[in-house]
């Protein structure tokens, strides 16, 4: 009972990475096919990242350098929370400068500054199955990936265009990955689909109490379902953010005050850091600036 | 003021000592110890052991310490640290046969061979609060039996002597027991990985679920052939060795529910079994196991699945409290950059509406 909390490098025993691994392998060589895996009972919650953290466990070595982002910012409670894990079981350096980072574990964003060649975006997944919305069981909705069947997906979309006038799905947008499977991008903005579309780096996601992982390898093409004449649009946001002037960024809308006060600022803190380093400022931070020139 | 709304480590720092404050509680009483948890606890120690999937009442015992009582914590706790230890093999069976039999009832038959043993059992108390727990009064010796190694036969055997009830099934020799907290779960499951689940399942889930097949949403004319809980030894081969070699002795909660059964084009008229087996004392998680095994039999003999509790992949999915609660409670964690997204698209179709509206008017103006 004393010797209780000896651990292995990065927490998983080495049988377990080697399994966790070979799913992964799997995952890459059929691009969106989710691909069942033994996921371990970690110990953080369910729902809380287990799925991204048993994959970051799984690749990460002592030379990587981590990021951990939640909502699109490294201080958030569970970003810290798996940071801290991952410093502790690991001994990994760890970053906030998505360029700096080798790998970086995400949940509900993609870094605005495009990722390149050879670094690992891990995404935390909390229901894997873009159809599970439409078909509850697991058995049914493996029998529609296997047979190419996606008329019920389209058939939704298209109520929704119906009923709204658009398609209302703002989040975990589905996406078509090499042609072939249908896969949820977890629930990252649309805004942020566009990014996974031939993107450099490689791509895994890992839903721990699903027990799923998937993969987007390198180059891959990911297009959002749409239709010719409601073509795929991302939200686009009315001002730059308040504190780095950024457009064509996601915004936070932070609430000021409860008089209907109102700011938007970048939703990804480092980007928003980084670009205030280099002299950028938001309407919030300047005021003087414009004055100035 | 921007900072502030996002959390940090320093915040978290914070927790975790107010959380280490609270659990201690007023320090001028003397803290729990593991050794009162487990003797005075005993049944909630035997909960986290049996939801966890790990017999150890030391470890079980400094989980529900550790949790404050929070049951699920604990189970959750234990688990977490079961997940880390190396896997030997599988045990041979348990003989629940041998079992040193401690509470023996059963309600088909009025008396049996070994007789009907009530054991340490709130069956027949009478649920008043009783003052003198208030204090530390003595407690008498119980009344023991002499130890004998006297074997109880089980009542599904002397069903079995008529052929009345089906036999307790065989798999193929070169079967491997599955093990679900190493292999990706599938469906249809086996027999033996849905025991599985259902051992580790919640026990409020599985007592409601089965209580649901007595009000009839698949029913299946349960009788409580036999519950008994003792020790059994448990074994392991040895390749080595070449037999079995005995690595200690646990005790279990076993109920075999006997249902009634008209036949079907599968199988013949008989008493079918619900099975149930519980690590420790729990009685009501063992009859609820039972009843929601035969439930789920029910593809297999042949019955029309009607009911949730006959729906395997929806009683499995979501029978394991430690997946439950982690999502369930994930929904605390920041969501703001969805909810930004969905607050923009309610305000963007309000506007429409608005617009919508506004244009319809103009156009009724201009008409009149
Ligand atoms: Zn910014």
């Amino acid at each position: 009972m004393t010797d209780l909390a000896t651990y292995n490098f990065a927490y998983l025993d080495e049988q377990t990475k080697r399994m966790i691994r070979r799913a992964i392998l799997k995952a890459i060589a059929i691009p969106g096919y989710q691909v069942p895996f033994a996921s371990r009972e970690m110990p953080m919650p369910y729902g809380w990242g287990t799925g991204g953290v048993q994959v970051t466990a799984s690749i990460i070595g002592p030379e990587d350098v981590l990021k951990v982002i939640d909502q699109g910012a490294d201080d958030t409670t569970n970003a810290v929370s798996i940071r801290a894990f991952f410093q502790k079981v690991a001994n990994v350096a760890v970053t906030t400068h998505t360029k700096d980072a080798t790998i970086i574990q995400t949940r509900h964003r993609i870094p605005e500054q495009k990722l390149a060649e050879g670094q690992i975006l891990v995404y935390q997944v909390p229901i894997p199955e873009p159809l599970r919305f439409l078909e509850p069981r697991e058995t049914e909705t493996r029998k529609m990936h296997a047979l190419e069947e996606y008329g019920l997906m389209h058939v939704k979309l298209y109520e929704d265009i119906a009923h709204n006038g658009r398609i209302s799905k703002t989040y975990a947008y589905p996406v078509k990955v090499a042609g072939r499977y249908v896969m949820d991008p977890s629930p990252t903005p649309k805004f942020d689909n566009p990014k996974m579309h031939l993107s450099e780096a490689l791509q895994l996601f890992g839903a721990g109490r699903e027990k799923r992982i998937y993969a987007v390898p390198p180059y891959t093409e990911v297009v959002s379902l749409d239709f010719e004449d409601y073509p795929f649009e991302i939200q686009k946001f009315e001002q730059p953010c308040a504190l780095c002037g950024a457009e064509g960024v996601y915004l936070d809308e932070v609430v000021l005050d409860d008089k209907g006060g109102r700011m938007f600022v970048c939703s990804d803190t480092d980007h928003c850091e980084e670009r205030r380093e280099h002299g950028h400022a938001g309407a919030m931070l300047a005021p003087s600036k414009e004055a100035a020139e | 003021m921007y900072v502030a709304v996002k959390g940090g480590e320093a915040a978290i720092n914070n927790a975790h000592e107010l959380l280490a404050d609270r659990r201690r509680g007023d320090r001028s009483l003397p803290s729990v110890t593991i050794g009162q948890i487990i003797e005075q606890l005993g049944l909630a120690v035997d909960r986290v052991m049996a939801e966890a999937s790990l017999y150890d009442r030391a470890l079980a015992a400094l989980a529900v310490r550790q949790s404050r009582g929070d049951l699920i914590e604990a189970i959750f706790l234990l688990r977490a640290y079961r997940t880390t230890l190396p896997r030997f093999g599988a045990s041979v069976p348990l003989d629940t046969a041998t079992m040193k039999v401690e509470r023996r009832i059963s309600a088909t038959y009025k008396d049996l061979p070994g007789g009907q043993l009530l054991g340490p059992t709130f069956d027949y108390t009478h649920r008043l609060l009783d003052p003198s727990l208030l204090t530390d009064e003595p407690v008498d010796e119980p009344k023991r039996k002499d130890a004998s190694d006297e074997r109880i036969m089980r009542v599904s055997d002397i069903l079995a002597h008529e052929g009345l009830i089906e036999p307790d099934g065989e798999f193929p020799a070169d079967h491997l027991a599955g093990d679900l907290t190493r292999e990706p779960m599938e469906f249809p499951m086996s027999r033996d990985l849905r025991l599985q689940a259902l051992a580790r399942g919640d026990e409020g889930f599985l007592l409601a679920l089965g209580y649901s097949t007595q009000r009839g949403y698949g029913r299946n004319h349960p009788f409580v052939g036999e519950i008994r809980i003792g020790e059994v030894e448990v074994e392991m081969e040895v390749a080595e060795l070449g037999f079995a070699v005995s690595l200690g002795r646990i005790r279990v909660t076993e109920c075999q529910m006997v249902n009634q059964f008209k036949g079907s084009s599968k199988a013949p008229p008989q008493f079918t079994r619900g099975y149930g087996l519980v690590f420790g004392q729990s009685e009501r998680k063992a009859m609820s196991m039972s009843l929601v095994d035969r439930a789920l039999r029910a593809e297999e003999l042949g019955e029309d699945i009607t009911a949730p509790a006959q729906d395997e992949e929806f009683v499995i999915s979501h029978s394991d409290n430690v997946q439950a609660t982690g999502f369930v409670e994930h929904l605390k964690l920041p969501h703001y950059v969805d909810f930004q997204a969905e607050l923009a698209l309610v305000r963007k179709m309000r506007a429409d509406i608005e617009a919508a509206r506004n244009s319809g008017k103009d156009l009724q103006e201009a008409a009149e």
